[in-house]
């Protein structure tokens, strides 16, 4: 094992002089007053190595002894990872909790993986398969999951197998197959593995293209900005603008598999909220807890910072674990602001030639990379997986101009962009539609959602020029189009999440009520004047609004979605064929 | 033994530099000038060379004086005996008392297990209705209040001080003007709450480097307290001061800043002295209100920026008043569900007509007819601006609510409130 010792300290970059051999990325000990303080190497000189701690660096003294690991900073990945809360570097804080009480230890490391815990495991490879790795050796029951035990990912080659458990329960640690590579040598395979955070998990046949939607039961996502299963997006808002909230909604209504939450350098009460609701919220489609298709990795603002930078990585190598069993799974990043700023830090510490607003020059890439580790992907099975990842970002002021919404923006393919104006109006979620794209196809084809974007995009610029000339210098058939916007904006852009029916809203129900919204849109209705065209859409909102609060296939539902085509109907209005066109499309 | 070492290698700004061994990092160590002793806190190790900054500041330190390390990080006392002292930034007493040394704690440590903390449930009274109806304290909240310079935010923060129903409060001054400080120290002592208070003045004129520990020493001995099962109610002012002080030692650090001079971990560092605010689940717990100047008024600016992220919410302070738009307290849905039935309703309803008001307002300004709701609006807000808002009304929530169905029934039909009919049978009959 290398050795070495501390040679300068500042903040948390330590300096080691070593004559051994060291890895770029490997993890190595300070051992300092009586404590093994966990770091990464992230830069290599001569016989001078620089290293980011992961703790506070307090106490440390020129001269204390450094253990090299050679190992890559790297997660455990077996059966146990659901319903667990860990850090940054994946150490379980319940566990943490219970060892030392209400603050976290420097220097307490614990195993991420429950050791006593006994899984039923059923092997489904034969002795004499021949296997790769990420292939299926057996399986067991992770609460409703078939947890697959694989090959572990870095048995790079042919193996073929010797020997596999019987049906039985097994703890992680048992060895439960081995297998022989080409060249004779045995491998014993336990039910979990460990990967390195940093590197892609990349055992599968081919890459494919997103295609179909991952649904938030989110109107104005789901409907207008999209987002596929393996896609990305991102979520970029000033403070107080809800990005946190979309997040919650999001993290409990996407029908997905699994959801792993990274609370990256953000408020600690925040994800306290969802550490407690989680667990008391049944998931309608399993029936189970929240909590059971969840795992949160959690370091918040003032737990220490590279470990912070770590979490990202920490929790999209998780989500990829469970992609290769064939799942789904949603990477919720909040926010993705800290993680660069953490890199910051860093490369200010290293002394690195500072690029804008001092963020690193390869801020840009190192962005790329970690959304690039979202994807749908075929596996050696036939199966598919995906990871869709999304992330929220801060901007320094609410300035979408700066790096970090900026390179996130190049390699994303849906862009929430949260506004302060809309959330200042209580206007939730507040996603801007005029701001706002995706990329990606969603549940309602494309034309028709366009047909009515078109009316918000009218609608405000009416309403802008409304504020100059006045009501009176506007005509009737232009206020006629800023109500119609206004309308749509208020009955189907804006959902409230605190109301049990509204909050959540499955696709079949939005194409029912944004078929409705279109008919209105494209009515040409007769009014006498601006006044009773305005007393007529709010009228046609109040009822759309009860509407959008009352459960579906209720009475109410049907006789107010009655009262609201009444509403049409007796104005007998000629339709725009376009639009009639387009609503034709949805059925 | 504590080494000494009698020669000093370099002096920038507030930073010297000693060839010393054996040093940890975070060390304190005392120089001796000729105008006194100080304390020195090392930020840096570099092979045999340490880097410590300190308090006093460099002006007057000779390469021959003497630094001699103390073996331990930068500690404060805790005991009881704390309470109704004042200390200045370095942790030494400013009222003339005797120094403590007894029991000394670190300070800065490490951040609450997030698995441990519970979710706030209950309210702190303030008697400052635009607090306690329109954006209730929550206990083991944090909230800033953004003002600028020339507003009464240390008064605010004074009254807060003395109806705060809290076990202990804790001020932590930064570069507060003599002045400020005096004004805080005479008005505890005559509203009675010296006893139940503890404060860590920096004042303006002293050292810098004092002012960056006024935030971890106040929060430090609040952790102790609220372990004890005391509520603490913790008054930072100016944070404004604490950024700039940081972006002081940052720049003549030779460290790269990142947007306007300040160092690229402002947001770790508030974020770190932010996030103590806590409730344990069975002891005390520690709440945080604290002002930020505005640089500009603008709300944008780095430090108020980075602040917003941080916290619950925030206070908007602008004319002597508490802005009923902008102004948010995060946490307010977690206590006012429990205060009265009619808490959340007439909340929504007064702010409602309020912003209908300034509209009138603006209208009027621009020279347009008044209607007669409009002169309805304007008696409201009048109303509103003089029972609510201003700072001296200091009634109990109960006591405001009540006045808020009193002022709406002088100027509105009930129908025109937009409230729910079984709430102004209740409310509105009880009043005629």
């Amino acid at each position: 094992m290398t050795k070495g010792h501390v040679t300068a300290v500042n903040g948390n970059m330590v300096s080691v002089d070593t004559d051994g051999i060291v890895t770029m990325n490997e993890v190595a000990y300070i051992l300092t007053g009586g404590r093994r303080l966990k770091s990464e190497v992230i830069r290599i000189r001569g016989s001078s190595v620089q290293m980011q701690v992961f703790e506070i660096t307090k106490g440390i003294k020129v001269g204390d002894e450094v253990e090299f690991t050679g190992e890559l900073l790297s997660v455990e990945l077996g059966p146990g990872l659901l319903g667990q809360i860990y850090d940054g570097l994946q150490n379980p804080l319940p566990e943490i909790a219970e060892k030392v009480g209400y603050f976290l230890e420097p220097g307490l490391y614990l195993k991420a993986l429950p050791r006593a815990a006994r899984w039923h495991f059923t092997p489904v490879a034969k002795v004499g398969d021949k296997v790769q790795r990420g292939m299926v050796l057996g399986w067991v029951p992770e609460l409703h999951f078939r947890h697959q035990i694989m090959v572990p990912f870095d048995l790079y080659g042919e193996y073929r197998v010797v020997s596999i458990a019987e049906e039985g329960d097994h703890v992680v640690d048992d060895v439960i197959a081995e297998l022989e590579d080409t060249r004779g040598n045995v491998r014993p395979v336990k039910m979990y593995f460990s990967w390195p955070v940093k590197r892609a998990v990349d055992c599968y046949a081919e890459r494919l293209k997103p295609k179909t939607p991952m649904v938030t039961k989110t109107r104005i996502i789901d409907t207008f900005f999209p987002v596929a299963k393996g896609g990305t997006y991102c979520i970029p808002g000033p403070f107080g603008a809800g990005k946190t909230v979309l997040q919650q909604v999001t993290s409990r209504n996407a029908e997905v598999d699994i959801v792993i939450i990274a609370a990256c350098g953000e408020r600690a009460g925040e994800v306290v909220e969802t550490l407690k609701e989680f667990p008391e919220i049944i998931d309608p489609k399993t029936g189970r807890s929240l909590m059971e298709r969840t795992v949160i990795i959690c370091n918040t603002s003032s737990m220490p910072v590279a470990a912070r930078e770590a979490s990202v990585y920490t929790a999209v190598t998780i989500a990829e674990y469970y992609r290769q069993m064939g799942l789904d799974v949603l990477l919720l990043a909040d926010s993705t602001s800290r993680w660069a700023q953490a890199m910051r830090e860093m490369s200010g510490r290293l002394e690195e030639i500072p690029g804008e607003e001092a963020f690193p020059a390869y801020l840009e890439s190192v962005i790329a990379a970690f959304y690039e580790r979202a994807g749908i992907v075929k596996l050696h099975d036939g199966r598919t997986g995906s990871v869709t990842i999304g992330g929220t970002v801060s901007p320094a002021g609410g300035n979408f101009e700066e790096p970090v919404t900026q390179a996130t923006l190049k390699v994303v393919g849906a862009f929430h962009g949260l506004s302060r104006e809309r959330s200042d109006a209580r206007k939730y979620p507040a996603i801007h539609p005029l701001d706002s794209w995706s990329k990606y196809e969603g549940i309602m084809p494309r034309k028709a959602v366009r047909y009515a974007h078109n009316f918000l995009e009218r609608g405000a610029e009416v309403g802008a020029m409304m504020k100059v000339v006045g009501e009176e210098g506007t005509s009737l058939d232009d206020y006629v189009i800023y109500l119609k916007g206004e309308f749509l904006d208020a009955v189907y852009l804006q959902q409230n999440s605190f109301d049990p029916v509204d909050a959540a809203v499955p696709p079949e129900r939005q194409k029912q009520v944004f078929a409705l919204v279109l008919r209105i849109l494209a009515a040409r209705f007769e009014f006498e004047d601006k006044e009773d065209a305005r007393e007529y859409f709010y009228d046609l909102r109040q009822t759309m609004l009860d509407l959008n609060g009352t459960p579906s296939g209720s009475e109410l539902f049907a006789s107010l979605f009655g009262k609201i085509e009444k509403a049409i109907t007796d104005r007998k209005p000629e339709f725009d064929p376009r639009g009639l066109e387009m609503i034709a499309t949805l059925e | 033994m504590n080494k000494i070492y009698s020669r000093i290698e370099s002096i920038v700004g507030n930073v010297i530099a000693v060839k010393a061994r054996d040093v940890q990092y975070g060390e304190l160590a005392e120089v001796r000038t000729r105008y006194g002793i100080s304390l020195a806190e090392t930020i840096r190790l570099d092979r045999d060379t340490a880097f410590l900054q300190v308090f006093s500041g460099g002006r007057g330190i000779s390469t021959g004086d003497e630094v001699r390390f103390l073996g331990h990080p930068m500690q404060v006392s805790f005991s009881d005996n704390l309470q109704g002292r004042i200390f200045d930034g370095a942790g030494e007493p400013r009222d003339g008392g005797p120094a403590l040394t007894d029991n000394l704690i670190t300070i800065a440590g490490p951040s609450v297990n997030p698995y441990k903390r519970i979710v706030p449930r209950e309210m702190i009274r303030t008697g400052i209705p635009m607090i306690d109806v329109f954006n209730t304290l929550v206990k083991s909240q944090k909230l800033p209040i953004f003002s600028v310079s020339g507003e009464p935010y240390n008064q605010l923060l004074a009254r807060i001080a003395m109806q705060a129903e809290v076990d202990l409060i804790i001020l932590g001054g930064m570069g507060l003007k003599y002045d400020d400080y005096l004004f805080f120290k005479d008005t505890l002592e005559e509203g009675g709450s010296l006893s139940k208070t503890i404060m860590f003045v920096h004042t303006a004129a002293d050292p810098v480097v004092e002012c960056l520990m006024v935030p971890d020493i106040s929060l430090a001995v609040a952790e102790r307290f609220a372990l004890k099962g005391k509520n603490v109610l913790v008054l930072l002012t100016d944070m404004t001061n604490f950024a700039d002080a940081m972006k002081e030692i940052a720049i003549t650090q030779e460290q790269v800043p990142s947007n306007r001079g300040y160092p690229g971990d402002l947001y770790s560092q508030l974020a770190a002295r932010y996030e103590k605010a806590v409730d344990f689940s069975d002891a005390g717990s520690i709440t945080i209100l604290a002002v930020t100047t505005m640089p500009g008024d603008d709300v944008t600016h780095p430090i108020p920026d980075n602040t917003g992220y941080i916290t619950e919410g925030q206070f908007y302070l602008r004319g002597g008043r508490i802005e009923p738009f902008g102004s948010l307290s995060r946490l307010k849905q977690m206590v006012n569900g429990k205060t009265r039935e009619d808490h959340r309703a007439i909340m929504d309803a007064m702010i409602k007509l309020f912003a209908a008001y300034r509209d009138t307002l603006e209208k009027k300004s621009m020279g347009f007819q008044m209607s007669q709701w409009d002169r309805k609006l304007l008696k409201y807000g009048e109303l509103f601006e003089q029972r609510m808002m201003d700072l001296s009304v200091n009634i109990p929530l109960e006591k405001a609510l009540d006045q808020c169905w009193e002022i709406l029934a002088e100027c509105f039909e009930p129908r025109e409130t937009g409230l729910r009919t079984e709430l102004i049978q209740k409310f509105w009959a009880k009043r005629a």
